[in-house]
């Protein structure tokens, strides 16, 4: 391999993220040629409509993921988090809107006693919560609710409303979110613990750090993003049904993969884990253009995912 | 490599006592706990009868073999979760084969369909080994195209299982007590055991508890690997035959909960998610575990839609105690 080849090479592995961008841009780019005039401002804005409960789903994925775990139950905490508000919307929208919150961190709290205190693998435990999550769904459907309930206008406003005709009203909410996020995970010391605890867990602990107080927060955010992010999915369907956010499971995982954080732990970032979030969004627009049947679709989706994962792993020399 | 290990050891009685209850324990205790729950349902509807049991191995059976085809691939260390879309993919293509067919014929679809499975758990393994992408990643990913691919198969559940087929699984030939949904499980140690006892048997465990021993003792990963995937597909093709057996149709989202069903299964059943520790016997009594809470459920006059709750707090329940058994024995 010649030296400029290396130096540029390098150059791409410091900078993963511009081939993430350029990747997005091809995307588009595709979108544009299959139907030309199709990428305008009501695509870009539609796009981040979508992207934006993904994004917030992923956000609290990629935190549980930069420690070494992962958390299956995103998706159920997500779907329970919307029925329950929207269920509850006829007694006062702020309560309900709390409620539902709730359920994200209850959720959340346990999976991280089970993952910090009691040392369940994070898989087990996570898939375990995601399981109650929604049981305890299907009974409170039954016994309380039932059917669909409709979605307060504050939620749905807030899910697929814009501002000045094209800027989606929940892109502000992901970007105070995502923020908070990088700038968190960058400067602050409960940022760089997450990172710490992913890379070597018991040498953090050496060090004096109470793991498991960092890990109890840590799940207990991501189930609090993830209630976040049904509560805007719900505004952007317009409707809470208990299937809600099954689909986003592979995605929010995905899009942290994708977005370069190592499932391993220990390094990542969550400005990748957005553009891996828009590559999805942009990709299922892509195969929605195509036409064609669903199970078709399912199939590209599945098999896109592993050639975006795999030229990370080896092109990027990540894993 | 407790198995090698345990299997090399000059046996002292006093000792193997000690150790039989430490490899076997949590198994021991499982079955123990599936006997109690036994007789509480006993206790619960006395007329329990040959009927019941039935159905109960009926539910079990897909299960079973679900957790089983799981346990391969945790064994080595890795993860499957794309095991409930490999089910639906044998029973939907199980059913485009045999509807309209004689019970020899869908025998031989049957075989027809072990083969294409089992090679598309060894394409999941194949890809894990390529692509150097997390197992956990690729399986969610191949979760999505098999499901795909089965619907492709087969667009809507659609009934037409050959009577004389279904009656492998729901008749009883030898007792009432003894019904063919549990004779079949024999496929179980059939498989399992003569390759568990070879030497690629012994890699997959190898692979599971450390890979890098593994490889220093020339174990060739990638194929070990592979293999474990591939026998993953092999028992969720049987799982997907079961379904068509247990329920006569065919249906491409009929294996959507399995998949974690089966994780549940292992964990229960005591398989170490770390890997290279764990048997059968275990997986296949938390299978009928899970399968038995529906139905006590029913008797009690409980809505059977705690089941899914119940399942999961005692899914947090067992591992907690594991978890909290592990931190005490380490302080």
């Amino acid at each position: 391999m010649s030296a400029r080849l290396t130096t540029s090479l390098r150059i791409v592995q410091r900078n993963s993220i511009l081939v993430l961008i350029a990747l997005l841009v091809a995307l588009a780019g595709l979108i544009e040629a299959i139907r030309p005039g199709a990428v305008n401002a009501s695509w870009v804005s539609n796009i981040l409509e979508f992207a934006a409960p993904l994004g917030i789903l992923a956000a609290g994925q990629t935190l549980v993921v930069i420690t070494g775990g992962i958390d299956l139950s995103v998706a159920n905490v997500a779907t329970a988090a919307a029925y329950i508000m929207a269920s509850q919307s006829p007694f006062g929208v702020t309560r309900a809107i709390v409620l539902g919150l709730l359920v994200g961190v209850l959720v959340g709290v346990i999976n991280g006693l089970g993952v910090a205190i009691f040392k369940v693998q994070p898989l087990i435990m996570t898939l375990a919560m995601g399981l109650v999550a929604t049981g305890s769904l299907n009974v409170y459907e039954q016994a309380v609710a039932r059917g669909v309930p409709s979605v307060p206008a504050v939620v749905h406003t807030l899910g697929s409303g814009t501002v000045l005709g094209y800027v989606p009203v929940s892109l502000f909410l992901w970007g105070a979110i995502a923020a908070i996020l990088i700038a968190g995970l960058r400067g602050s010391g409960f940022g760089r613990l997450l990172y710490a605890l992913g890379d070597n867990l018991e040498a953090t602990r050496l060090a004096g750090v109470h793991a498991w107080q960092v890990l109890l927060t840590n799940y207990a955010l991501c189930g609090l993003l993830s209630a976040v992010a049904g509560l805007v999915l719900a505004g952007t369907v317009n409707a809470a049904d208990l299937g809600l956010a099954t689909i986003l499971l592979l995605p929010s995982v995905a899009a942290v993969v994708i977005g370069g954080t190592s499932i391993f732990g220990g390094s990542g970032s969550y400005s990748g884990t957005i553009v891996g979030a828009l590559i999805l969004t942009v990709l299922n627009s892509v195969l929605t253009l195509l036409d064609v049947p669903d199970p078709v679709k399912q199939i590209l989706y599945g098999g896109i995912i592993i050639l975006l994962a795999a030229a990370y792993t080896r092109v990027l020399g990540r894993d | 490599m407790a198995a090698t290990v345990a299997a090399t050891a000059p046996r002292r009685p006093a000792v193997s006592v000690r150790r039989t209850l430490r490899r076997y324990g949590w198994t021991i205790a499982v079955y123990v706990l599936f006997a109690l729950l036994m007789v509480a349902t006993v206790v619960v509807k006395p007329d329990y009868g040959t009927f019941e049991w039935n159905t109960l191995t009926l539910a079990a059976l897909p299960l079973a073999f679900a957790a089983v085809a799981q346990t391969v691939v945790v064994l080595s260390g890795g993860i499957d979760l794309s095991v409930g879309p490999l089910m639906a993919l044998a029973n939907v293509i199980a059913l485009r084969a045999m509807v309209g067919h004689d019970l020899g014929y869908s025998i031989a679809a049957s075989v027809a369909v072990l083969l294409a499975v089992t090679l598309a758990g060894a394409i999941n393994g194949l890809i894990i080994v390529v692509t150097r992408v997390p197992d956990i990643v690729v399986t969610l990913a191949t979760s999505f195209i098999w499901a795909g691919v089965a619907l492709l198969v087969l667009a809507k559940p659609t009934p037409g299982v050959p009577f004389d087929y279904q009656n492998l699984a729901q008749g009883s030939a030898l007792s009432p007590w003894i019904p063919n949904a549990l004779l079949l499980l024999l496929v179980i140690p059939l498989v399992w055991v003569p390759l568990r006892r070879s030497r690629a048997g012994l890699s997959i465990y190898a692979v599971g508890s450390d890979r890098n021993a593994a490889f220093r003792s020339g174990v060739n990963l990638g194929w070990s690997r592979i293999l474990a995937y591939a026998v993953c597909g092999f028992f969720a093709a049987c799982g997907g035959l079961a379904l068509s057996m247990t329920t006569g149709i065919g249906s491409p989202l009929a294996g959507t909960l399995y998949t974690l069903s089966a994780v549940s299964a292992i964990v229960l059943g005591g398989v170490s998610l770390a890997g290279g520790r764990g048997g059968m016997l275990g997986p296949i009594a938390a299978a009928y575990i899970l399968s038995l809470i529906p139905a006590v459920l029913i008797y009690l006059g409980i809505d059977p839609n705690y089941g899914q709750m119940i399942q999961g707090l005692l899914i947090v329940i067992v591992v907690m105690i594991g978890g909290l058994g592990a931190v005490l024995r380490r302080s």
